[in-house]
């Protein structure tokens, strides 16, 4: 039997802990028994995201350990112990608490402190350090009774304290010795930059302070006293004055520590003992320590390596950073200063959008030496990958700085990095693992970081994850899942094809066809929105009504408090007195909010299920249609006055506003669409930002098509010119045909143009040029549309059968009794969740 | 032994959709899965949009599993367990629910 070696781990940190999960999943993980020490209350956590402890993340959240990590592993864990000695001799190590083990191999992975000025008064009340989470507890204990608070320090922590302090109400400060913000990262026109920014958001920064003492403050609890005399008076102070490596257990042992602190390592991270390792923020190497986890996690690596006999060196780590501070991007990369003989400086700086950006560069320019960008630091990903791959630079090195005002991008797409790029800087991951691993099967970016662990570290790679996965996607052709969902492995676009070509009219014959299941909202809808299209049958027939959305099914919008909206069709925004007090008497009645749509009409808000019917039957009674506001079809043809009354007219815009909104009223479409007709190029109705857009001129219509408001506007494109009113319609029939056939599910126009492989010339050439061979057809397909419309509400209210429906009980009359208003500006709106327990609590 | 209560006919319930059932002040959602006649019961409360509307929603299958899919905020719950599917602490009651004699009937006693 051989006897398995002790190793024992001193410090549960953020390294050390991510140590121990190399080691375990390392192929000698049996042949040792595993140890640790943990100073703190908790298991390792992770402090790189600390500060989010304010925004609401607990100690559980920020946990590095796997549940039952230790246990799975058979690793004993010393809670709440600190290792205070080592015995090198004979090999063991003691605790605080009296344990004594010994050990074959020893890794030190003590972290640092945070440093605190030997200032006179530092240690009074209410005065804190920014490392662990019971400093950010006491520190928002003390917070509740104070006002300001002061940072010493304006290096990437003290900003990053700055923040925390702001966000518990504190008049902040930011107190710092040196001239400039992030002296070690940014040079002075990026500190410049920052501290402006910094300043912009009520966070005062006072640079080249001097603490001499802090005393009793007068207003506040504390004044701080500066060399040239001047003072600051705080509730709280915080320093954050940098870190000094915790050697302590190391010194005391008589292992070597460097000259200005640290513990002593080789390139195989070995202390001067050779069974003592040191990793970490505790570790120096060649002079140098790293305040980074990465380092750390590499330092790591390299002794599992060792320990298995294998050859690995550390070799210095890259110091870039990249962060938001306050909302305001930093980005800091190599050498910023420009210190090396020679090297050229390119910088950009925008005073109104507050961007500041430079190069260094070396003196033939031909290598990226150094960066800093200060409120946009969008190419840090390339920018890191030419300093970091010593890539060539591009002719102009500044191209990579300037905005470009073309569309040209000047970005470094990933097919140009090598694949020892590294793409992960906190894992460690290059290129080339992630174009493995993609090869392997991870499609998806869950599945790619799963495997990689790229990306779940500081999130700063996500970006450029995402776009190696998916050129690498493209490139190897591999298909992209596009199936839209588990029971049809088919796109939109297949499905619509298959339904013409089997002549499919219901969703169950579609799945018995060519699906799986039962089905579930995602292809019930999509089907359903493709049979209506087509077929443009009634919605709620048999064959239709399961697989309707929601709110098509019961042909209105559901609210968040379940109750309907209700909007008549009011083409062109056009609506007579009649028709308007009509619409105000059946709200009256009904006690429902009204208010004007941003589609010139009026919505009618707060009906209940069971109202739906009577309030419908009531408006069509006075000749109004449904207004389609609940469908994937066509909801609003906006308009301007036009000539008839507007001085500046040159056609009339709401007669064909009218004429189109009844021309493609009830058209299914895979997502709603909007029109808008404008009388002259001042462009009143805004129909450049609609999916169909009209304006007139002199010489007739100009057509746009493709415009989109909403999450992502965009400008539609001008189509054609200077129409005659049939070939508009024709073009616009032929235009909405194509999209109805060959758009994917929920894809407005605007996606599908920009989808659409040659874009607007290639949908010219279909349209104008009938290169497919396919306008006839495109035109009976919506004249067929047009000549079997019916109003939905009108045939269903005509409908006994489909009135049962709407009933809210099938086994009562009953209504919802759930269902609760209050009263604001006159009209009703839902009650909130305290209304409604205030309510609760008066009926019992 | 469950106390069986009669709701409504096989007739009135609507095929591969929902309806609502008042039962001893309880709002009940009933689906009704046709080709395989089987009818699920579940609250008719969503537990995210805090409204009783779960019967106005899309009914299908998650890996065979029958599920209702919100009307408001689209998570899916499974009608055999009442789970949700997108949220693990998130579970609706479900309720025992048979056809007898082309009548629908429910016990409230799980
Ligand atoms: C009522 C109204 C707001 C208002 O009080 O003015 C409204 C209300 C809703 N909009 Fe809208 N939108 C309304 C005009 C607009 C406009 C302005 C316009 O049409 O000129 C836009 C931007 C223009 C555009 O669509 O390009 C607009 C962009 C959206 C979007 C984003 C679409 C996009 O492509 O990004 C959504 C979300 C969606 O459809 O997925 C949306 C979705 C919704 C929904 C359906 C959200 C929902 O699912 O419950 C709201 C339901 C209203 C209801 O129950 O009737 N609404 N919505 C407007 C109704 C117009 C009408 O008469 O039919
Ligand atoms: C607010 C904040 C933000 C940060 N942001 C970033 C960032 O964005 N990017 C980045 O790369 N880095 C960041 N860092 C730095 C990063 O957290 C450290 O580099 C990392 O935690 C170092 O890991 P470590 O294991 O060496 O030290 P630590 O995580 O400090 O772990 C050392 C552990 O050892 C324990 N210990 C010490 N001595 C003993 C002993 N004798 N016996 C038992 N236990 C002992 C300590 O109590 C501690 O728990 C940030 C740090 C802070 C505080
Ligand atoms: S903007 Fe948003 S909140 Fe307002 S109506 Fe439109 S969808 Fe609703
Ligand atoms: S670089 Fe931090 S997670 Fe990848």
């Amino acid at each position: 039997m051989s006897k398995k070696q002790t190793l024992v781990v001193i410090g549960n940190g953020m390294v050390g802990h991510n140590f121990l999960e190399n080691l375990v999943a390392s192929d000698i993980r049996d042949n040792y028994d595993i140890v640790t020490f943990c100073e703190e209350e908790r298991p390792a956590y992770d402090r790189v995201h600390l500060t989010e402890f304010f925004s609401g993340k607990t100690a559980e959240d920020l946990s590095m350990v796997s549940d039952g990590f230790f246990d799975a592993n058979n690793i004993k864990i010393h809670i709440g112990d600190k290792a205070v000695s080592i015995d090198k001799a004979n090999k063991f190590v003691t605790s605080a608490k009296g344990v004594a083990i010994s050990y074959d191999k020893l890794i030190l992975a003590t972290g640092s402190y945070a440093f605190v000025p030997p200032i006179q008064g530092h240690d009074r009340e209410n005065c804190f350090v920014y490392r662990t989470i019971e400093d950010l507890e006491a520190l928002t204990e003390a917070a509740k009774a104070a006002k300001v608070g002061a940072v010493v320090g304006g290096g990437l922590l003290g900003l990053e304290a700055a923040k925390a302090l702001k966000d518990l109400n504190l008049k902040t400060n930011v107190v710092q010795f040196s001239s400039r913000l992030m002296s070690a990262q940014l040079d002075t026109g990026g500190a410049d930059m920052l501290a402006a920014k910094i300043e912009a958001l009520d966070i005062s920064v006072l640079p080249s302070k001097n603490t001499r003492k802090i005393v009793d403050g007068t207003e506040c609890k504390h004044k701080m006293e500066f060399a040239d005399g001047t003072s600051l008076e705080t509730d709280i102070v915080l320093y954050s004055a940098g870190i000094r490596p915790r050697d302590e257990i190391a010194r005391i042992s008589g292992i070597e520590v460097g000259t200005r602190g640290g513990i002593v390592i080789n390139d195989q991270c070995k202390t001067s003992d050779p069974d003592i390792y040191a990793i970490g923020e505790c570790a120096v190497w060649n002079e140098e320590t790293f305040g980074l986890v990465a380092p750390g996690y590499n330092m790591g690596r390299v002794v599992v390596a060792d320990l298995q006999g294998q050859e690995a060196q550390f070799a210095g780590a890259d110091m870039s950073t990249k962060l938001k501070l306050n909302g305001v991007d930093v980005a800091s990369i190599g050498d910023a200063h420009g210190n090396a003989d020679g090297s050229l400086i390119y910088t950009y700086q925008n005073g109104a959008d507050e961007i500041y950006k430079s190069l260094v560069v070396s003196a033939d320019k031909k290598k990226l030496l150094g960066a800093v960008l200060v409120g946009d630091a969008s190419g840090y990903g390339a920018l890191s990958q030419y300093y970091l791959n010593a890539i060539d630079l591009p002719e102009h090195p500044d191209s990579l700085i300037i905005p470009s005002r073309s569309d040209e991008s000047v970005g470094l797409g990933p097919d140009a990095l090598p694949d020892s790029a590294q793409i992960c800087s906190c894992f460690d991951v290059t290129k080339g693992q992630i174009c493995s691993a993609v090869e392997n099967g991870c499609h998806t970016m869950p599945a790619l970081k799963d495997e990689t662990k790229a990306a779940t570290g500081c999130g700063g790679c996500t970006a450029l994850l995402k776009s190696v996965l998916d050129c690498e996607l493209e490139k190897s052709g591999f298909e992209v899942n596009t199936d839209i969902c588990e029971h049809f492995a088919y796109t939109r676009q297949d499905l619509y094809n298959l339904m013409m070509v089997n002549e499919i009219k219901s969703f169950n014959d579609f799945l018995k066809q060519h699906g799986q299941g039962v089905g579930c909202e995602v292809c019930r809808q999509a089907i359903g929105s493709i049979l209506a299209s087509y077929w443009n049958e009634y919605v709620l027939s048999d064959q239709q009504m399961s697989v309707q959305d929601t709110n098509d099914t019961f042909l209105a919008n559901m609210q968040k408090d379940g109750t309907y909206s209700v909007v008549p069709r009011m083409t062109g925004g056009e609506v007579t007195p009649e028709g308007l007090i009509a619409i105000g008497q059946i709200a009256k009645k009904y006690n429902l909010y009204t208010k004007v749509t941003g589609g010139q009409r009026v919505d009618l808000f707060g009906a209940r299920l069971d109202q739906l019917p009577p309030i419908w039957k009531e408006l069509i009674d006075a000749g109004f249609e449904s207004g389609h506001a609940y469908g994937k079809s066509l909801r609003t043809v906006k308009s301007c006055v036009g000539s008839t009354w507007c001085r500046f007219g040159v056609d009339d815009s709401v007669g064909l506003a009218v004429a189109l909104e009844n021309r493609y009223k009830g058209l299914r479409a895979p997502h709603k669409i909007k029109f808008a007709v404008s009388g002259c190029t001042r462009e009143c109705a805004e129909a450049q930002g609609k999916d169909i857009g009209i304006i007139a001129t002199e010489g007739g219509w100009n057509l746009y098509v493709c415009g989109n408001g909403g999450m992502k506007p965009r400008h539609a494109d001008l189509f054609a010119t200077d129409l005659d009113k049939e070939t508009l319609i024709k073009y616009i029939d032929r235009v909405l045909a194509f999209y109805v056939r060959t758009a994917d599910r929920l894809q407005r126009t605007s996606v599908w143009m920009e989808n659409m492989e040659g874009g607007l010339d290639y949908l010219k050439s279909v349209v104008i040029d009938d290169k497919l061979d396919i306008c006839a057809d495109l035109e009976t397909h919506m004249q067929n549309v047009v000549d079997t419309y019916q109003c939905e509400w009108k045939t269903t209210i005509e409908d006994e059968d489909k009135l049962k429906r709407f009933r809210h009980f099938v086994n009562s009359d009953e209504t919802d009794e759930n269902i609760l208003f209050v009263e604001e500006r006159g009209q009703i709106r839902p009650a909130n969740e305290d209304e409604r327990e205030l309510a609760l609590a008066e009926e019992v | 032994m469950s106390n069986w209560i009669d709701i409504c006919a096989v007739t009135d319930l609507q095929a591969d959709s929902g309806v609502c059932a008042l039962v001893e002040g309880k709002q009940i959602a009933i689906f009704y899965f046709a080709k395989d006649n089987a009818v699920y019961a579940i609250d008719n409360y969503d537990p995210f949009g805090k409204v009783h509307v779960l019967s106005r929603g899309l009914i299908g299958d998650i890996k065979g599993e029958p599920m209702v899919s919100s009307p408001l905020y689209k998570q899916h719950f499974s009608l055999k367990t009442g789970q949700c599917f997108d949220d693990e602490s998130v579970k609706n009651t479900v309720y025992a629910i048979r056809i007898e004699n082309k009548r629908v009937e429910i016990s409230l006693e799980g």
